[in-house]
């Protein structure tokens, strides 16, 4: 059974004026235990549309997602999301902020434990020495961390995960995926991200999906990237495999799906 | 020590001594020249015109003067019609204080249930849009037939015109929290009350203690009219007092106590609310 099941998903919002705009039209998709997907697309197709859906944020027009096999109605710990904007809450502390969260996830555990719970979780991302820090004390890709860390510590079923890392620079960037892809591979959690790097997708993904232009955006193509891990980034941007991948990707972002304003 | 020069404190000490120069210069030059009109009077006139004043705006000196005697007395009370000028302005801030608290314990808790629910909102927002705009002193008859107090008066008076900044301000503050702080809430499943103590709250202290200072602002502003109006105490009740005396110097004085105590609220909210709010 998949761990997480994307059934005949369609999404329509009602724009000003009354008129029905399909933002996403019939997207099935199943993935399994532990497996890493990326979705990916022009910006604007609907990824992040899909994946506030499967956290629960987004209730589609028709169809169903399941996770574990239960329909999902509403959000649910069970599928924490990392933002893209970190999304801290400025005035606790980051131990605080993970243990707001940890604590709906575990109802019933002593303070200390939560308290416990929270700070593993924070050791898990090497920041031990930012327990007791406000996020405006730490750097962007710590407060990133610290959002990732959260999202851990209330070991969902699956891990969603909107564009991360698209407000940090580059080398923050690659430390973070090298993190991210450590604690994956050790909690062997599900993972969905959505991104627009398409190194980044074929360095984490197990399967990348590409959605094709909105509206009514649909699954595109996918691709099972069969690289073996763990895996070197340096080897990936250099080996055939990697700049295989790269290329089939860049062709169908933009000979097949042209960015909408450059294909009229 | 040019660049000395250049810092603002120092051009605005510049100013304050050329405003003071034109002044001094104004108010004792005019005697000399401009009055031939006015010595002709007092030929006229006989006795009882000399007394006239070179000038009917007083000199910086006498001002000085006689701020140095208010401030010299400012605590006497042992005549009841003399007061002190301290204890007026302890009369005012009294009330400021009074109708001030009163306020902010009915518009902060009411501004989050607006926020909350914006059917609320909604319905109240038409009372709100009227009432606010209307004058403070336009409710004092009203209120001293109503509550046939002055003290009382004045103090709804207060409570009537610092409520509506911090109503909105509230109600805004708590409508308007960024919606990846909601999402935080909505996705790791905090509960409701939780979210709205944790969440929500936090979030909209900023602009309560805006809203806070706006209100301070106005209060401070009203309450020298409403004592014109309907005291027997207080820095307005004084300053109308004085203008019933001629005395043009006492008002002068009256005037800038205003304006530094103003400004010294303003800074107390001020610093307060830097105190409180989060970071980022």
């Amino acid at each position: 059974m998949a761990d997480l099941d994307i059934n005949d998903v369609s999404m329509s919002f009602v724009d000003r004026s009354g008129k029905e705009l399909r933002a996403l039209d019939r997207i099935s998709l199943a993935i399994e235990h532990s497996e890493f997907v990326c979705l990916i697309g022009h910006s604007g197709c609907g990824k992040s549309t899909l994946l506030n859906i499967v956290a629960g944020l987004l209730t589609p027009t028709s169809g169903a997602i399941r996770c574990a096999g239960a329909v999902v109605s509403g959000t649910a710990p069970e599928r924490a999301m990392v933002f893209q904007s970190h999304a801290l809450l400025p005035w606790m502390t980051c131990v605080e902020n993970v243990h707001l969260a940890v604590k709906q996830a575990f109802r019933g555990a002593s303070r200390s434990e939560l308290m416990d719970r929270a700070e593993q979780a924070l050791k898990l991302v090497h920041l031990e020495h930012a327990i007791g820090k406000y996020p405006f004390e730490i750097s962007g890709g710590m407060k990133q961390r610290v959002g990732i860390a959260r999202a851990f510590a209330v070991q969902p079923k699956v891990l969603l995960l909107d564009e991360p890392f698209g407000a940090l620079d580059a080398l923050t960037r690659s430390s973070l995926q090298d993190e991210l892809m450590r604690i994956v591979e050790t909690t062997k959690t599900t993972v969905v991200m959505v991104t627009h790097d398409i190194d980044e997708a074929i360095f984490l993904s197990d399967r990348i999906v590409a959605l094709s232009n909105g509206p009514a955006a649909r699954i595109g193509r996918i691709w099972k990237i069969e690289t073996s891990r763990p895996r070197d980034r340096l080897k990936l941007t250099t080996d055939f495999e990697g700049i295989k991948y790269r290329k089939e990707i860049l062709e169908f972002l933009y000979k097949k799906e042209p960015f909408p304003q450059l294909a009229s | 020590m040019l660049h000395r020069l250049q810092q603002p404190w120092v051009a605005s000490i510049a100013i304050f001594v050329g405003f003071i120069c034109i002044w001094a210069w104004f108010t004792t030059t005019t005697s000399g020249s401009g009055s031939a009109a006015d010595a002709e009077y007092a030929r006229l006139a006989g006795q009882s015109a000399p007394g006239q004043q070179a000038s009917a705006i007083p000199s910086p000196w006498a001002v000085a003067l006689r701020g140095y005697e208010l401030i010299a007395h400012a605590l006497d009370r042992d005549n009841p019609n003399n007061l002190g000028i301290a204890w007026h302005l302890l009369y005012s801030m009294g009330r400021v204080a009074l109708g001030f608290t009163l306020a902010l314990a009915v518009a902060v808790p009411l501004g989050f249930v607006l926020g909350l629910w914006p059917a609320c909102y909604r319905a109240l927002d038409p009372f709100i849009q009227v009432l606010r705009p209307v004058s403070p002193l336009a409710w004092m008859p009203l209120a001293l037939y109503t509550f046939r107090d002055s003290t009382i008066s004045t103090i709804f008076i207060i409570f009537i015109c610092a409520v509506w900044p911090m109503l909105i301000s509230t109600a805004t503050g708590t409508a308007s929290v960024r919606a990846e702080w909601l999402n935080v809430s909505c996705v790791f499943g905090v509960p409701r009350l939780e979210h709205v103590t944790r969440v929500v709250f936090p979030a909209s202290v900023p602009m309560i203690l805006s809203g806070m200072r706006i209100s301070i602002g106005i209060a401070w502003f009203v309450i020298v009219a409403a004592e014109m109006v309907g005291a027997q105490s207080g820095i307005g009740y004084f300053i109308w007092n004085e203008w019933n005396n001629l005395q043009i110097t006492s008002m002068i004085v009256a005037i800038v106590l205003v304006g530094g105590i103003g400004l010294a609220l303003d800074v107390i909210l001020k610093r307060i609310g830097e105190r409180l709010s989060f970071r980022e």
